[in-house]
């Protein structure tokens, strides 16, 4: 990758003949521009995945158990992208279990208490005013810790720590303890299960929109690069580029469609739309899960914040070098609040998404997530010196941490034990990235 | 370098201190267009302090900055930047983790239509830049913290001179080079005084700059000994101003001059 690869029209490097073995690879790496820190994690995650399916006697990797772990996933894996933009920035957010907790109550209460006194229960529009409620609050939440931290210089750590406290405590205030529930018909949709998926045919829509994306995504890269007559990938390279994604998205598809309705909601369907039950059973898949789409589409759009906005670029200016980014006037203090604020609304979100999954809001909710998405972060290569780090590297490592949760449910672990399971491999994880980032140098 | 016209840069009676402790005492430097004026001083003399003034990244207790002979309101380094004022810091100040495109552009990224950054054409206009600076640079796509010292010293200078800048504040910009990098840097700054910029050159060693420069000012705790023209004076005699304070017949003595007994 240290390399700029040198402008090749037509594919006759791949054609070279009389190169050595490991030249191959490590040019098929070079020229596809395939980052192999992001492919370590792939492979750890995929070693986990068959260990796992291994041990528990074929019961990991089949689609129910990967569904499922999907749903699990989407809840930390939203937070981890705004915990990236934190840590990189050299600060930390001690408080997102708290704030989820907090936010999910306040959406609990406006729509199991509040909204339906005005709108009566399950009216379409209680889960928007729900969800933009915690919303608000959130980026609230955020906007006043990245004020503490960036204009009266608290640092981060501290703030968030009393935020975790603050939260909690405030969590509790809310109902006096009480647990809230049930959550609105429409607002229990974001937390997957049956109803809350989007079925087979609009999952192969959404995976085809997704690898149409990809497509466009290459192509445009390669005619901007020719624009400007910068160094172009070979165009085998682009073509396995499109494959291998192309390959993982319908994949992730079909899995999810073959994830079918449990036998008693499919009866129940099957009798009330007079529909005869066949000999197999029926079959339903219940395709890719709301929540799933939701973390995707948030990495997606965190992702282009980080990359493709000025935002994101000051973002990790700052982790570099705060110094030379305040010298070069960018207002470092405002791109903080912003960031925390941000983090804030991603914390409602994933509070949507757990309270939905629960079907209440609860006082305990959230708690040690913020461990849960520090983790997923660092493991999956954010620097805790600041600078580096990638919102589609923490995702997968908010993927890795709930597969070893996962896994070791499916092994009847107790979770004493996996705690320190999690424990010890998020410091081996960091252990070997601090290896891998030596070495690199 | 007629001394009618209006001078680009004028700081006045610059005072500023830290705690009580004066770092900038009444000090008052000038520099034309064109002309390359050298601060000299041991560390710790005050040049680097009354240069962060004037590019904004310190605030001045006291004193007038005027550009073009125009009173200038310079609060923050963007203030500065609008004045065409552009530095080169010491420690370089460049964003270790990002490429030289973003370097250069870091904090006046060029945006499309749709608001988002132009990356294709940031790196074309670096690339060309660059080519002009130091055109066996060629390392756009990686981090700036895998490049040379010389490389990453190009790198800040491209991002001074990107934006038309017409008070250029290098400080010690050698410091961190080898000989050859150092003979570069020479020619770059020769080149760009021809283009009319005034440059500012800030070196506790006067041999890295004395050939370099029309003029020096020499400060001592916080205050101007004198300035000189250089062909007015011999480095043994602004090495005296340095150190001793003492301000030779070519030199015009300043607040701090040594007082003859």
């Amino acid at each position: 990758m240290a390399e700029t690869i040198q402008s090749t029209t037509n594919s006759k490097t791949s054609g070279a003949a009389g190169q050595a073995e490991g030249n191959i690879v490590a040019r098929f790496f070079r020229a596809t521009e395939i980052d192999t820190r992001m492919l370590g994690m792939i492979g750890a995650l995929l070693i986990i995945w068959v260990g796992f399916h291994i041990l528990t006697g074929g019961l990991f990797l089949t689609p129910r158990n990967l569904w499922n772990l999907s749903v699990q996933t989407a809840s930390v894996a939203v937070m981890a992208t705004g915990m990236v933009l934190v840590i990189v920035t050299r600060n930390i957010d001690l408080s997102v279990g708290s704030i989820l907790g907090f936010t999910g109550m306040i959406m609990g209460v406006l729509q199991a208490r509040l909204l339906p006194e005005l709108f009566g229960f399950n009216h379409p529009a209680i889960w928007i005013i729900a969800l933009a409620g915690g919303l608000i609050v959130g980026a609230l939440i955020g906007t006043l810790h990245g004020v503490i931290i960036a204009f009266l210089g608290v640092p981060s750590f501290i703030v968030t720590l009393g935020g975790l406290l603050i939260w909690r405590g405030a969590t509790w205030f809310v109902t006096s303890g009480q647990t809230v529930a049930p959550m609105d018909v429409n607002f229990r949709l974001m937390g997957g299960g049956t109803e809350g998926s989007i079925g087979a045919t609009w999952s192969w829509i959404v995976g085809i929109i997704a690898c149409l994306a990809i497509i466009a995504a290459i192509i445009n890269a390669r005619h901007q690069r020719k624009r400007f007559s910068f160094p172009r990938r070979p165009v085998w390279a682009e073509y396995v580029l499109v494959a291998l994604g192309c390959i993982v998205v319908l994949g992730a598809v079909w899995i999810a469609n073959q994830y079918y309705w449990p036998i008693a909601i499919a009866r129940r369907y099957a009798e009330a739309n007079n529909i005869a039950w066949p000999e197999g059973g029926l079959l339903i898949s219940q395709g890719i899960a709301i929540p799933v789409l939701m973390a995707i589409a948030v990495g997606i759009v965190m992702t282009f914040i980080a990359t493709r906005l000025r935002f994101g670029r000051y973002v990790f200016a700052i982790g570099g070098n705060p110094e030379a980014a305040e010298l070069a006037g960018i207002k470092t203090r405002w791109v903080t609040v912003k960031i925390f604020a941000l983090m804030g609304m991603l914390c409602a979100i994933a509070a949507a998404i757990s309270t939905a999954r629960l079907n209440a809001a609860t006082n305990a909710q959230g708690e040690l997530d913020e461990l849960y998405t520090i983790a997923a972060a660092v493991i999956g290569g954010t620097s805790l010196a600041g600078g580096m780090g990638s919102i589609a590297g923490a995702m997968l490592g908010a993927l890795v941490m709930q597969s070893l949760q996962s896994g070791m449910v499916l092994l009847g672990i107790d979770s004493p034990f996996q705690r320190i399971v999690v424990g010890m491999v998020l410091v081996t994880a960091v252990w070997l990235d601090t290896v891998y980032r030596a070495r690199a140098k | 370098m007629t001394e009618q016209n209006t001078p680009l840069v004028e700081m006045k009676n610059i005072s500023i201190s830290f705690g009580g402790i004066h770092a900038v005492e009444n000090a008052s430097v000038d520099l034309f267009p064109g002309e390359v004026v050298a601060l000299l001083g041991h560390n710790g003399a005050g040049k680097s302090t009354l240069i962060k003034v004037l590019s904004g990244a310190y605030k001045r207790d006291n004193g007038d900055i005027m550009i073009n002979g125009e009173a200038a309101d310079i609060r923050n380094p963007r203030d500065a930047k609008k004045y065409g004022i552009e530095t080169i810091y010491q420690t370089l100040a460049v964003a270790d983790n990002v490429d030289a495109a973003a370097n250069l552009y870091l904090g006046r990224e060029l945006q499309t239509k749709w608001g988002t950054l132009d990356d294709v054409a940031m790196e074309a206009s670096t690339r060309e830049v660059m080519g002009r600076l130091n055109p066996n640079f060629k390392r756009f796509k990686e981090p700036v913290k895998a490049l040379s010292g010389g490389q990453r010293q190009s790198v800040a200078i491209a991002r001074a001179i990107l934006f038309d800048a017409r008070i250029l504040i290098m400080d010690e910009p050698t410091a961190a080079l080898g000989p050859q990098e150092t003979a570069q840097v020479g020619d770059l700054i020769k080149q760009l005084k021809r283009e009319g910029i005034g440059i500012f050159l800030i070196s506790h060693d006067i041999h890295d700059v004395f050939d370099l420069a029309d003029r020096v000012f020499v400060m001592k705790n916080g205050k101007v000994v004198g300035h000189a023209r250089t062909e007015d004076v011999t480095k043994d005699e602004v090495l005296g101003m340095i150190i001793l304070g003492k301000v030779p017949p070519g030199a015009t003595p300043g607040p701090g001059a040594m007082k003859v007994a």
